[in-house]
């Protein structure tokens, strides 16, 4: 579904990304893992086209993502979360997520002028599959609160909904479990699981990998700029180039102690 | 009905003055809830008003169509140079749009074949009428509201909120923005139009970084959380000066002194329904 084609990144003479490529299978929960300054959040600014990759390609569904507008990226079915998390503050909860409806609500003008049939069609159709998104993540009951008022892992499931909403395909979260304490992981995974179970593909980066381990199918490991291993759970946490990644390597494990 | 007679012969410009500042301060609301500090409304209020008095002075056209090219005359010009001025953010922004107005300003002083230069227009008829006003009023105001209800609405605060966040949600930010600026650039040509027709002369120094500030203090004073807002603070700063006649001459000072007041103590503004419901609540 999505694609990766040694793409590489660079600020200035700094190497963010080399050469990475990857695939992301339609249907499955992708997981991208990596040390913190690996280069996996400029992964999802490359794909959703906030930045524009230094060299390779991306394609989704057979078209190159490369060049186009972050709007159009979201109209095409790819949305995403953000890891400083987002939402529209001082919007209520429904109005953030019908936001994220915006390309789909194709009302003219002189529907919108006019206030015709098809508008408030349009705006109520809206407003009743806000709420059933927000239904989806458990916070339908406090769907006219100001967003600001939401604790940060209610904060989190909002920007969950909210990318819903525009209807994509490919689902990208940066980092969905951080700052979270542990049953609000836990929540959380049963939430992405039930996203999946709806038809979604799911590509996560994170860095806590139990998180990761009991969610995803596959699994790429970035370490500076770079692929180092792929595959599934067991097959990454096996690989010696992870673990010494994660933990480091024997030597330094002896000066440390 | 004598009374209400002596007191329009007296007060008519005044009241029709509480009018088209309202569409100014208007104009400049739609920049800022999109999320701009675009400055270049003065500007805009000035090519509307030079557009459609040259149009019923020199072309003899019919007066609403006079208005009509006072509002499309600076929608054009906000079309061409939004392109490249829109995509700067904040202060930028500002400084940009400012110094189209001192462009303007000075490109009016010296086409004086047309506009009489320095020297402004002279002998403008006097067609606007109260109910122009009021009627361009209604109408804006009824167009901000329906826009403010829809998914137009919608996306100029996500992109006030959240620019970054807006385009993933599928809005096209750059887009949206140039039909706000488009938008208020008409409003203010509006204004400028119907002031012309009222007031007998235009000159270039009326359109300049004063009447900038003036329109942005009106707005602030008001607050952006509604229509209604941009037009008491325009209400309001219009009818100062007139309260407050012997301190006219510092009415800049004291506009000065009102928005570092508002800015300090009512960052959003005079006009907050959040804030009403607050003080409401807490009384019952």
């Amino acid at each position: 579904m999505l694609e990766l084609q040694s793409v590489s990144r660079h600020f200035g003479g700094l190497k963010v990304l080399q050469d990475v490529s990857f695939a992301v299978p339609a249907g499955g929960i992708f997981g991208l893992i990596g040390p913190n300054g690996a280069g996996k959040t400029t992964v999802v600014n490359l794909i959703t086209g906030l930045l524009p990759p230094t060299s390779g390609d991306i394609l989704f569904n057979g078209a190159s993502l490369v060049g186009r507008k972050p709007h159009r990226i979201t109209a095409g079915g790819v949305a995403r979360t953000f890891q400083n998390i987002r939402v529209f503050k001082e919007m209520t909860l429904l109005e953030n997520v019908i936001v994220g409806m915006h390309a789909r609500l194709d009302y003219g003008p002189a529907g919108l002028l006019l206030r015709l049939p098809g508008f408030r069609a349009a705006e109520r159709a809206a407003r009743d599959r806000a709420r059933e998104l927000l239904s989806w993540v458990r916070l339908d009951h406090k769907a006219d609160d100001i967003a600001d008022n939401l604790s940060y892992g209610e904060q989190r499931k909002l920007e969950l909904a909210r990318a819903l909403a525009t209807e994509p395909k490919l689902l990208l979260l940066d980092e969905p479990v951080a700052g979270m304490n542990s049953a609000e992981k836990t929540e959380l995974m049963a939430e992405i699981r039930n996203i999946q179970s709806r038809g979604y593909t799911i590509f996560m980066i994170e860095h806590d990998m139990r998180f990761v381990m009991g969610l995803c199918e596959h699994i790429a490991v970035l370490n500076f700029g770079r692929i180092i291993a792929q595959g599934g759970p067991d097959q990454v946490r096996n690989d010696p180039q992870v673990i010494e990644a994660y933990l480091g390597r024997d030597d330094e494990a002896e000066v440390a102690a | 009905m004598e009374a209400f007679e002596s007191f329009w012969a007296v007060y008519s410009n005044l009241v029709l003055t509480l009018g088209t500042n309202s569409l100014l301060a208007l104009s400049i609301y739609l920049t800022l809830s999109c999320g701009m500090l675009a400055m270049a409304n003065a500007a805009f209020m000035g090519i509307g008003a030079y557009s459609a008095a040259l149009l019923t002075m020199n072309a003899g056209v019919s007066f609403p169509l006079a208005l009509a090219g006072g509002m499309a005359a600076p929608a054009v010009v906000a079309l061409l140079i939004g392109g490249p001025t829109l995509r700067l953010s904040g202060v930028y922004l500002a400084m940009a749009t400012l110094a189209f107005g001192e462009v303007v300003r000075i490109f009016i002083i010296n086409t004086e074949a047309w506009t009489g230069g320095a020297l402004g227009v002279n002998g403008i008829p006097p067609l606007t009428a109260w109910w122009h006003v009021a009627l361009g009023l209604v109408l804006a105001c009824l167009v901000l509201a329906l826009l403010r209800r829809s998914k137009v609405g919608r996306a100029f605060e996500a992109i006030k909120l959240d620019e970054t966040a807006a385009g993933l949600m599928g809005i096209d930010v750059n887009a949206y923005k140039m039909l706000a600026f488009v938008l208020g650039a008409m409003l203010a040509g509006l204004a400028g139009a119907l002031n012309a027709h009222l007031t007998f002369f235009i000159g270039p120094n009326e359109y300049g970084f004063d009447r900038g500030v003036e329109i942005l203090t009106m707005t602030i004073l008001g607050g952006i959380n509604g229509l209604m807002g941009p037009i008491s603070g325009a209400v309001i700063l219009t009818l100062l000066p007139e309260l407050l006649r012997g301190l006219a001459d510092f009415r800049n000072v004291f506009n000065g002194l009102i928005l570092v007041l508002i800015v300090l103590f009512l960052p959003r503004g005079l006009w907050d329904p959040a804030r009403l419901r607050g003080w409401l609540g807490r009384r019952s």
